[in-house]
């Protein structure tokens, strides 16, 4: 959802969002030992078939973006991986674009980064109970993260876009409930079953 | 190449399953050519702004998508998924930016600069994609990965990439299996926190078995020697750019070089 597509951006916002993503994805490489890297690969491949996945919201239906999710398993690793699956979707199936592929994974990973440290603080190696509530806390508040983003740099690109903007942050507000239950469903059962996970190293 | 939603229709992700036709015209250009083409193609035209241009461009991508021999009818169905808030965005620009009145729709003037920016961006927005399906779209995704890896993408970046698009379809089939399995249990999607919830554990499970199986695929790789590095075993490797690539390069090094010109 968190996909804009080429065309739209101005280019100073697809010069910054590319430098960032870059800084982004060096950090996240260098802190990404090579003996993590099935491990985090895994992680990534689940997170992208997951994000394939229709969930029933009203009368229509929502994909998810993870994001949350992402950064409270992969830690800094979110930023190359969500820009591997960003990478694939464009070129699998066409939604977002090249150019503008810096700004949607900064879109992304950011949030991605906020919700980990988020989850970890509320967390503090507490039972799966405390596991849930901080997971939608954090997985919630990564999709408004990542809408308020998408907003704002349509908001940067030209005043045109104001109310396309606010839009943007409306229709995502479904899309938080729905993958606030999901992300607190999900790190419940992790917390139970391998809590050495939620530790955010991959 | 076939998509992760549909991982048994004979050629896999992986992409061995080759085929007996002659290769395209775009499939016979080195991977590299490709993905070089599709990065400059993608930067000009979103530099561009000339209506006149940007239509020349998606007569471009469309006459690549034929060279390329995509299949007419899911290319355009492609063309028109554009996310629903884009429609959004575009449908409100013509309202949204002031200018000469050319229309008024339920009392809100629409303006003909307004028109011109929407016509602009689905013209950039499009072109792009259906150039990306052409040149990327039509090479294997490891193809893809070792051209990106030639190009000096960092290693470790490009491994991710790999172990990625390897497990995708083991994942997916995974998937496929819990869900069957829900589905024998009597679930079924409904808006509700239970469904919600349902399908946030089956993920869950996914990456408990996924991390798994991660490790047992490291044991078996060390057990092999696996150093951190892909030895890369395909042809490919060996033969440089042909003559076509360097035809192509000049070809576009002149188009870039005249659009500089014209401003």
């Amino acid at each position: 959802m968190a996909h804009i597509p080429d065309g739209v951006l101005s280019n100073p916002v697809l010069m910054v969002g590319a430098a960032v993503a870059a800084a982004g994805v060096a950090l996240g490489l260098k802190g990404l030992d090579p003996v993590r890297v099935p491990r985090v690969a895994m992680l990534s491949s689940v997170l992208f078939v997951a994000s394939l996945v229709h969930l029933p919201a009203g009368p229509a239906s929502v994909h998810l973006l993870l994001n949350g999710l992402a950064g409270i398993v992969l830690g800094w690793a979110a930023f190359p991986a969500l820009l591997v699956a960003l990478l694939l979707q464009a070129v699998l199936f066409g939604f977002g674009g090249l150019v503008v592929l810096g700004v949607n994974t900064v879109d992304m990973a950011l949030p991605a980064l906020a919700a980990g440290a988020l989850f970890r603080l509320l967390w503090r190696g507490g039972g799966p109970r405390r596991a849930a509530v901080a997971g939608a806390v954090a997985g919630g508040g990564a999709v408004l993260l990542t809408a308020l983003m998408v907003a704002g740099v349509l908001a940067l690109s030209g005043r045109e876009f104001e109310t396309a903007a606010r839009l943007v942050i409306l229709t995502h507000l479904p899309l938080m409930v729905v993958e606030a239950a999901f992300t607190a469903a999900a790190l419940s059962l992790l917390a139970r079953v391998k809590p050495e996970m939620l530790r955010g190293r991959g | 190449m076939s998509l992760p939603g549909a991982p048994c229709a004979g050629s896999s992700i992986l992409g061995e399953g080759g085929g007996v036709r002659p290769p395209s015209l775009v499939e016979r250009l080195d991977s590299r050519t490709r993905v070089i083409l599709a990065l400059l193609f993608a930067v000009a035209l979103v530099t561009g702004s000339d209506v006149t241009l940007l239509t020349v461009g998606l007569g471009l991508a469309l006459i690549l998508a034929l060279l390329a021999r995509l299949p007419v009818v899911r290319t355009l169905r492609r063309m028109l998924v554009l996310e629903g808030f884009m429609l959004v965005v575009l449908a409100l620009l013509p309202f949204s930016i002031p200018g000469r009145v050319v229309a008024e729709v339920l009392g809100f003037a629409a303006s003909a600069e307004g028109l011109t920016r929407a016509a602009q961006i689905t013209l950039k927005a499009n072109a792009i994609t259906v150039a990306v399906f052409a040149l990327l779209g039509t090479l294997e995704v490891v193809a893809l990965g070792r051209a990106l890896a030639r190009l000096g993408a960092p290693e470790r970046l490009v491994h991710l990439f790999l172990f990625t698009v390897r497990y995708l379809d083991v994942l997916d089939r995974e998937y496929r299996r819990l869900r069957l399995a829900m589905r024998a249990r009597a679930f079924r999607p409904a808006t509700g926190p239970h469904c919600w919830c349902s399908i946030g554990y089956l993920f869950g499970m996914l990456m408990v078995r996924s991390l798994e199986r991660a490790e047992r695929i490291d044991a078996a790789m060390r057990c092999r020697g696996f150093t951190g590095r892909f030895p890369c075993l395909h042809e490919e490797a060996e033969s440089g750019p042909g003559a076509l690539d360097w035809g192509v390069g000049a070809a576009s090094t002149a188009a870039v070089t005249l659009l500089l010109v014209m401003g």
